[in-house]
């Protein structure tokens, strides 16, 4: 029988370890040196989204190494709290009640069975086409059109980024990759940790540097500096772990690139939406951070290119 | 027992968070008084005060809608301790207002809904007087305005399927009637006062 965890996972894991462990040991230290109101202010933000990190670290872990489901269940779970937030700051109308019934406890579950099950030609198709259909028609028959084509479009939006993006991460698991059976989860790490990664190299190297606003009005902390430090970083780490994937180091670089500057594209898209919205952040599930769809805005928009990308590339058929 | 896990599993299906505004938790004899959108807003706004604070303090709840089913009956005589009031038949003898005092005692606080009915939207209607001659008798209550908000979207008025998104419950400063304040003027000021905790 094979071993839940394989030498290579143990390794992928250990890494993360050691970042979290020196994190804490930086954050420590920059505790003590500061002096100023606003460095303080900096240091404890930063070191509530390390002890965040850590949670975030232990329940991603655990959900991937509970064989079978555990993905599916995290992914899913994950998708159902970010749809939550999104549809909390969606002015959406009494109208709407039994549309978002059927979003929350049908079409939303029913994505992660169908990924679960492993039926690509329905979980890829589900909400593009059958939600798309179904949530206008539902929301017609409770008779209100006032702003009816906004607040259809929001909601399918909502679900389209929160749920169908998000579930092609577990989706991974389903591709039949020659030579990598029964491996496939660490795909899927890979692509987080990347993704992830990039994010918070982002935000050191802005921190550390940044000067030259990208998108001041949308999202002041985005820099030209953050974004080419964090990108090159993250796709030197990335390459560096290609005999983790079933991918050549050449195609683990290209990969890499790729879904940090979808996470990028991610995360200024949500924030255009949340200056819309007129707030900070999401929702206030995890410290320092926000809420979870302010976490995974990068993994909403990096999962499917991830995962057609490596079905293209690995030349994979249904 | 069946108390804790009823109000964590209110704070989860509604997303509770949970504000203090100018005021603090407080065991000290109060009375909560909020806007009314939805069938929820007694259970989640009396599962978002701490534990010790939460035993000590009773809803004040229609009977006609209370008494309506077994489950009902149960969840307000066993779990919340409400005080169950009639709409209907107002009378010398059942005053609501001898009642509510009787039950509070010199120990418990009250959850108070002075529309007296729930409104569908976020806007907070026209309050009843009964919490003028609640503070009126008793003026050494702490009157703590209090916002509940989107829990008309979570569970409108006339649906029976909650839907899971957030909802924020914010506590503000207490307010007391003044000396010869008249009630109208009284009434506006403590609907303010629960305006006033809604987020911009």
């Amino acid at each position: 029988m094979r071993p839940i965890v394989d030498q290579q996972t143990i390794w992928l894991m250990g890494g993360v370890l050691g970042l979290l462990i020196l994190a804490t040991g930086v954050g420590l230290v920059l505790d003590g040196k500061v002096t100023s109101e606003s460095a303080r202010a900096t240091v404890e933000n930063l070191n509530a989204r390390i002890r965040a990190w850590w949670v975030m670290c232990a329940v991603f872990s655990v959900g991937l190494l509970i064989a079978g489901p555990g993905p599916v269940v995290l992914f899913g779970l994950v998708s159902f709290l970010a749809l939550r937030e999104f549809i909390t700051l969606t002015p959406t109308r009494l109208g709407d009640h039994r549309s978002l019934f059927w979003v929350f406890f049908v079409i939303t579950p029913l994505q992660y069975v169908l990924v679960g099950l492993k039926w690509y030609g329905l979980f890829s198709t589900m909400i593009p086409i059958y939600a798309f259909l179904l949530i206008p028609t539902r929301s017609a028959i409770a008779g209100d059109h006032e702003h009816f084509l906004e607040r259809t479009a929001e909601i399918q939006w909502g679900l389209m980024v929160c749920v169908y993006c998000v579930s092609h991460a577990p989706a991974l698991l389903s591709l039949r990759i020659p030579g990598y059976e029964g491996q496939n989860a660490r795909l899927l790490f890979f692509l987080v940790l990347v993704v992830q990664i990039s994010d918070v190299l982002q935000y050191i190297w802005g921190k550390l540097l940044g000067k030259r606003k990208i998108a001041p009005h949308i999202s002041p902390n985005k820099t030209w500096e953050g974004f080419l430090g964090g990108l090159g970083c993250a796709t030197l780490i990335g390459t560096s772990l290609w005999w983790a994937t079933p991918f050549t180091p050449w195609q683990a670089a290209g990969m890499s690139l790729a879904v940090t500057l979808m996470g990028f594209a991610g995360g200024l898209t949500m924030s255009a939406i949340k200056r819309d919205h007129g707030v900070k952040d999401y929702g206030t599930l995890i410290r320092g951070h926000g809420g979870v769809l302010d976490r995974i805005d990068s993994i909403c928009f990096a999962a499917p290119v991830f995962f057609h990308a490596t079905r293209f590339l690995l030349g994979i058929s249904p | 027992m069946k108390a804790p896990f009823l109000a964590t599993a209110a704070k989860i299906l509604t997303g509770a968070s949970v504000r203090w505004v100018d005021c603090q938790p407080d065991t000290r004899q109060r009375v909560y008084f909020a806007n009314h959108t939805s069938h929820l807003d007694t259970v989640v706004l009396w599962a978002a005060l701490p534990k010790e604070i939460r035993d000590l303090t009773r809803p004040a709840a229609a009977r006609d809608y209370w008494e309506a089913g077994r489950l009902r009956l149960y969840l307000a005589t066993k779990v919340f301790n409400a005080v169950l009031i009639d709409r209907s038949h107002v009378t010398r003898q059942n005053n609501p207002l001898d009642l509510v005092l009787g039950a509070m005692g010199e120990r418990y606080s009250l959850i108070l809904f002075p529309e007296g009915t729930r409104n569908p939207g976020p806007e907070v209607g026209e309050f009843k007087c009964g919490l003028y001659y609640l503070g009126k008798s008793r003026p050494d209550l702490e009157l703590v305005p209090v916002y509940v908000e989107n829990l008309n979207r979570i569970l409108p008025k006339g649906e029976f399927l909650p839907v899971p998104l957030l909802s924020c419950i914010s506590f503000g400063p207490p307010i007391r009637v003044m000396d010869n304040e008249p009630k109208p003027a009284f009434l506006q000021r403590a609907r303010a006062a629960v305006c006033a905790l809604r987020r911009p």
